[in-house]
């Protein structure tokens, strides 16, 4: 299997829209919210201010990134009650539509680190150097530690994410340098290496969306025929089989803290396989999916 | 199937979940290792980051350099909010924590707004909301730091420093000695003072100089401080209406420099 296209056949049976539509919209929506952010130091029009860390809405509602509000706590300092509301309303809202689905709806790193899995996938690269998947959680780990120890919030020197809203309202400086370091680790060295096995910030919502009603669910699965496109797409793809292949215990749904609500498989799958789906009871046990790479 | 089958199957899956806890021991240890040294190296550059360069001045409010490193989210809200372009977000190469807000008073001094808009929506508390008048901001302290060249001090009548500052006669005043070149004529040396300065950068972004000779700096470069112990006789005299040392201590008087072993008396 080298270089791949596997939305082809999706194209060929659900037309071109359908095959790539939550891409499109996903991107969309990445380009819009930092499209707003931009509108205020370019245009003038300020519709909200600050960036990913911590902005203002229309100069009324506060949203601020809950990790670094965390870290602020965990460093000693009472953070001031805009703050900590924040913090709550962003939590609520990944607590509702899937942790994660910051990081395929919002991430502006999201949109680097696909474009290296597409470029990869283009190119036949086929150099992975296995990571644990699980090293994301120790990186949160050591995010949260080094505040209580240093009283410096350590995190926000290095956070990508923030990164790139920063440079690209105030001023980026040599953090293009960091930019392109994970860009270039996701294309050569590990297959979805930051997003997938790194980011402690994903590790995070993957963690506050844990009883989210919003999941993807692999709801026809019988008509699958295992033409491993949504492997190919999927950021997370460990967690495929687990939803894909009946088991006892496991669902249909893709009940995991890592699965990204990104709904490419949605899009990739010729047979229709996967669909959103909103589920107000818990019917199956969140499992951490231990990595098949 | 025979009990001995049995027992080799068994046998064969303790040995596997044997390597398969060896396997995740050894991951666990890796992984703490490389955690560990991370956050070694990470910790190494942002203890680097608390010792920011003199030229780098904070917004008003801001809550003291340790304090304010465990608390600005570097959200940049307070950047947006000032409508003089006055604050800017560090990037990784200036010489402050990343992300930070800052100002070079050379560059763009701060303006003083009555009503602190940096301030007003801050929503970590760095920059504190205790902060209520803007004259009682302390972002820096200016310091008259070259004395050979600032004009003032050789005699001619500059004093733009003087009369940009926004506490004009508070914060700087003129204060006239003699001339020792010219004899006959008067010297108008600034002078700060720190009870009022409030580090807004005004007087250093005015000096004509190319470079400037008065510069504004964070306090904790420009201030000394008194042993805890140390009180001055005449402050305390003056405070208890008693001499701390009741008896007159009689010193030898002498010049400064080498009159020790030269002899010079007065
Ligand atoms: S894993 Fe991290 S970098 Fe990747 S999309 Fe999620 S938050 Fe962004
Ligand atoms: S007081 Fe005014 S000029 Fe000074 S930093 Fe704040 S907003 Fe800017
Ligand atoms: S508004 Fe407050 S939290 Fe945001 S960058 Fe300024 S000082 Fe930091
Ligand atoms: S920094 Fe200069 S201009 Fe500003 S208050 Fe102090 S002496 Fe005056």
């Amino acid at each position: 299997m080298s270089k791949r296209r596997p939305a082809t056949e999706a194209v060929a049976v659900k037309g071109i829209w359908k095959a790539f539509r939550f891409l499109w919209l996903r991107r969309l929506m990445q380009l819009s919210i930092l499209g707003l952010f931009v509108a205020g130091p370019v245009l003038g029009v300020w519709l909200i201010s600050g960036n990913l860390s911590s902005s203002l809405i229309l100069g009324k509602v506060p949203m601020s990134d809950p990790l670094a509000v965390l870290q602020s706590l965990l460093a000693g300092h009472p953070v001031v009650a805009v703050g900590v509301i924040g913090a709550g309303l962003v939590i609520a809202l990944y607590a509702l539509t899937g942790g994660r689905s910051f990081c395929s709806w919002v991430c502006p790193v999201n949109m680097i680190t696909d474009l290296a899995a597409w470029l990869r996938r283009r190119l036949g690269i086929r150099t992975n150097h296995r990571l644990p998947r699980k090293a994301r959680y120790w990186l949160l780990a050591l995010v949260l530690a080094l505040p209580v120890v240093t009283e410096i919030l350590i995190w926000e020197f290095i956070n990508p994410i923030s990164l790139v809203y920063r440079g690209l309202l105030f001023g980026l400086g040599a953090g293009w340098y960091l930019l392109a370091a994970i860009f270039l680790f996701d294309l050569l060295v590990t297959s979805r290496g930051w997003c997938g096995h790194l980011c402690p910030l994903g590790a995070f919502y993957g963690l506050a969306g844990k009883y989210s009603p919003l999941i993807m669910s692999a709801a026809r699965r019988e008509k699958c025929d295992d033409c491993m496109d949504c492997y190919a797409v999927c950021p997370e793809p460990q967690i495929l089989p687990m939803a894909l292949k009946p088991k006892k215990g496991f669902g249909p749904v893709l009940k995991t803290l890592d699965c990204t609500r990104c709904g490419r498989c949605l899009d990739v799958c010729a047979k229709d396989v996967f669909e959103y789906q909103v589920q107000l009871k818990n019917q199956h046990p969140l499992i951490p999916v231990k990595a098949v790479e | 199937m025979s009990a001995g089958d049995k027992s080799n199957r068994d046998k064969g899956k303790t040995a596997g979940r044997n390597v398969s806890r060896r396997r995740f021991l050894t991951e666990t240890a890796q992984a703490a290792c490389a955690v560990g040294l991370l956050g070694l190296g990470l910790t190494f550059v942002a203890e680097k980051s608390r010792v920011h360069a003199a030229q780098v001045l904070r917004p008003p409010g801001a809550l003291p350099e340790d304090d304010f490193l465990a608390s600005c989210l570097r959200c940049g809200i307070c950047v947006n909010d000032c409508p003089y372009n006055t604050l800017k977000l560090a990037t990784p190469e200036d010489p402050v924590a990343t992300g930070t807000p800052w100002f070079n008073a050379r560059e763009i001094p701060c303006e003083m707004c009555d009503d602190i808009p940096c301030i007003s929506h801050c929503p970590s508390g760095a920059l504190s909301p205790e902060l209520k008048d803007i004259d009682d901001a302390r972002m820096g302290l200016a310091v008259l730091i070259d004395r050979e060249n600032c004009l003032n001090l050789q005699g001619l009548r500059c004093d733009v420093c003087y009369r940009v500052c926004p506490l004009i006669d508070e914060a700087i005043t003129l204060q006239r000695t003699r001339n020792t070149r010219t004899q006959v004529h008067a010297v108008f040396e600034p002078v700060v003072h720190s009870d009022a300065c409030t580090g807004c950068g005004k007087c250093e972004q005015a000096c004509v100089l190319d470079v400037a000779a008065i510069k504004v700096f964070p306090r904790e470069l420009a201030q000394g401080e008194l042993g805890k112990h140390y009180r001055f006789g005449w402050q305390e005299e003056e405070r208890t209406g008693e001499k701390l040392v009741p008896w007159e201590n009689k010193m030898p008087a002498r010049m400064p420099g080498n009159s020790l072993n030269d002899g010079g008396d007065l």
